[in-house]
């Protein structure tokens, strides 16, 4: 799917001669069209509509009194500190992932093409399943009760990692690893090699290479791998339940408790909105970045 | 093409083993897993021998099936309707100029990437708002299949579409052309040239969709009622209270079907359509 923005963009330029009417391919678009507008563009303006309104003493939203409450509780000690929570583990993630998906990704991409197709299955097979049994998995491994947990049981300590933040950035990073692993493999592996091999001849040890030519040239999928990860990071829910506890509660667990136990929809409203906002934010900077589709 | 790395340095070792533990962090869980599904014992950290005790606990149990049959019914309406709108989509915005083109192609991109917590919130809102105003007018309606269907379908079509671009990307656009010049009108060209040809495509996207529709979790348990339970809904209802060796075999059972759609969608999203 690497090539996705190029060869789509190719392909316009060539079939210029077979565009159409315009009313055809608005009329084929239009179940699309109609069936996004209802389900996702008009679901997506309640929620920010639902930010403004009010509550009753029982908790039940009120479609009126519209006030700007749920935005300044924002900035509530205990949101503030759920908040900053949520960016430090969103970020440890992102960096962990970095780190281990760039050497990878470069190894992959210096195989052999048949040897590089297999490895890459291989990457897509834990990308594409099931995440929930995934993130499962670490808590089986990770649970005092579990085979890891009983064999340090007997050494005579406890393993204790389960519900603290280590154990839900391990799980984050095992569930979103392979998005910084394929824009970044998708970088190396078009890299023009000629240019690496000119920094050579002209005397540049492999680091100052690398640095001043491999890096630079990878730099806007980098920053597409890191938004990748930073931004479902950021809204891990899944993770944070199953692998987290009360001390690591992170935006995610936290705006889900608020429709459901806390029942202040539109406080969650308002918190969706700000995940909505980095989340709009950050395809904006890969657009600039001029980052490609994975 | 000359590699940058001479083989056997140093850093080329380094790099492999990199590598291998990455891959030995990807499969390590699953395998332990899946192993320990197969543990005789009640106790799910200590190995008691051999047995496939929890499998049959898990085809016993009603509950599961229950749940096993609205994940299918689920997957399967929302995949073949998603299908059909997706494929339409990626053929419009990759064969027209319409108003509004632009517009469209971004908001097809959203699904893929909001946080899925987001979408979840959006659209209990929005269905709790919607059944409100229809139940003071008419019929009444609550949270259900209905609703779960309607939401799988609304990330789908983004997922089929973007399989099917792909492959429309790929496409020689002389073979239609071809067709055209052999006095093949718009619609027969389309139906005996360009739909055979991307028909991989939509049969990866399909897949896709159908795999993503099965494992879907978090907007499933935000848009359903009461019994309407999916797998993963069940499953996670069931892991919120600790690890057991039942969940070890439902989960089993589960990575495989997903991990069978995936190989699935990939051998017909890179079949060859003697095309490129």
């Amino acid at each position: 799917m690497a090539d996705l923005a190029d060869t789509t963009a190719i392909a316009h330029h060539e079939r210029d001669a077979l565009v159409e009417s315009s009313r055809t391919g608005f009329l084929v678009a239009s179940p699309a069209y109609i069936y996004l507008i209802v389900f996702f563009a008009i679901p997506f303006l309640i929620v920010i509509v639902y930010s403004f309104a009010s509550r009753s003493p029982t908790g039940a939203t009120r479609l009126e009194n519209w006030n700007f409450d749920s935005y300044i509780k924002l900035f509530d000690t205990v949101v503030v500190q759920v908040v900053s929570r949520s960016v430090w583990i969103a970020l440890v993630t992102t960096v962990i992932c970095l780190v281990l998906a760039y050497p990878f990704a470069y190894y992959l991409a210096t195989r052999d093409r048949r040897i590089r197709n297999v490895l890459l299955v291989l990457v897509m097979i834990p990308f594409w399943s099931n995440f929930l049994v995934r993130t499962y998995a670490w808590r089986f491994i990770l649970s005092n009760e579990g085979p890891v947990g009983t064999a340090v049981e007997w050494m005579g300590f406890q393993l204790n990692v389960l519900f603290t933040p280590t154990a839900v950035i391990i799980g984050l990073v095992y569930g979103f690893l392979p998005f910084m692993i394929l824009p970044l493999y998708a970088a190396i592996e078009r890299l023009d090699w000629r240019l690496v091999e000119a920094a050579r001849d002209l005397y540049a040890d492999g680091w100052t290479a690398f640095r001043n030519v491999t890096l630079p040239l990878t730099k806007s999928d980098i920053i597409a791998g890191s938004l990748l990860v930073f931004v479902p990071s950021l809204g891990a829910y899944v993770t944070d339940t199953i692998l987290g506890g009360a001390k690591t509660e992170v935006l995610g667990t936290f705006i889900v408790r608020q429709f459901q136990a806390a029942r202040n929809w539109p406080f969650g409203s308002a918190l969706s909105v700000v995940l909505m906002a980095v989340m709009l934010a950050a395809v904006l900077i890969r657009t600039r970045t001029g980052a490609r589709e994975v | 093409m000359t590699i940058g790395l001479r083989p056997k340095s140093p850093l080329e070792r380094l790099l492999g083993t990199n590598a291998w533990l990455v891959f030995f962090f990807f499969y390590a869980p699953i395998f332990t897993l899946v192993f320990f599904s197969f543990n005789d014992s009640n106790r799910v950290g200590i190995w008691g021998g051999l047995s496939t005790r929890w499998y049959r606990e898990m085809f016993d149990n009603e509950q599961v099936w229950s749940a096993v049959t609205n994940s299918l019914l689920v997957a399967l309406i929302s995949t073949i309707v998603s299908t059909v709108i997706g494929t339409a989509v990626a053929i419009a915005l990759d064969r027209y100029r319409f108003r509004g083109d632009r517009t469209l192609d971004g908001l097809l991109y959203l699904p893929i990437i909001i946080p899925d917590v987001t979408m979840a919130v959006m659209l209990l809102i929005f269905f709790a708002r919607a059944f409100e105003i229809i139940g003071t007018i008419g019929p009444r309606f609550q949270l259900g299949l209905t609703s779960i269907i309607l939401s799988h379908i609304a990330f789908n079509i983004s997922f089929v579409a973007v399989v099917v671009r792909a492959r429309l990307g790929q496409l020689d656009p002389r073979l239609e052309e071809a067709a055209r010049d052999l006095y093949a009108n718009g619609w027969q060209a389309f139906r005996r040239v360009t739909l055979p040809l991307i028909m991989p495509g939509v049969l990866g996207g399909a897949l896709l969709a159908l795999t993503i529709s099965l494992d879907d979790v978090v907007v499933t348990a935000f848009v359903s009622g009461p019994g309407s339970t999916t797998l993963p809904v069940y499953v996670f209802g069931l892991v919120k209270r600790g690890v057991s060796p039942l969940i070890n075999a439902i989960s089993t059972v589960m990575l495989l079907a997903s991990i069978t759609l995936v190989l699935g969608s990939l051998a017909f999203q890179r079949g060859t359509g003697d095309s490129s």
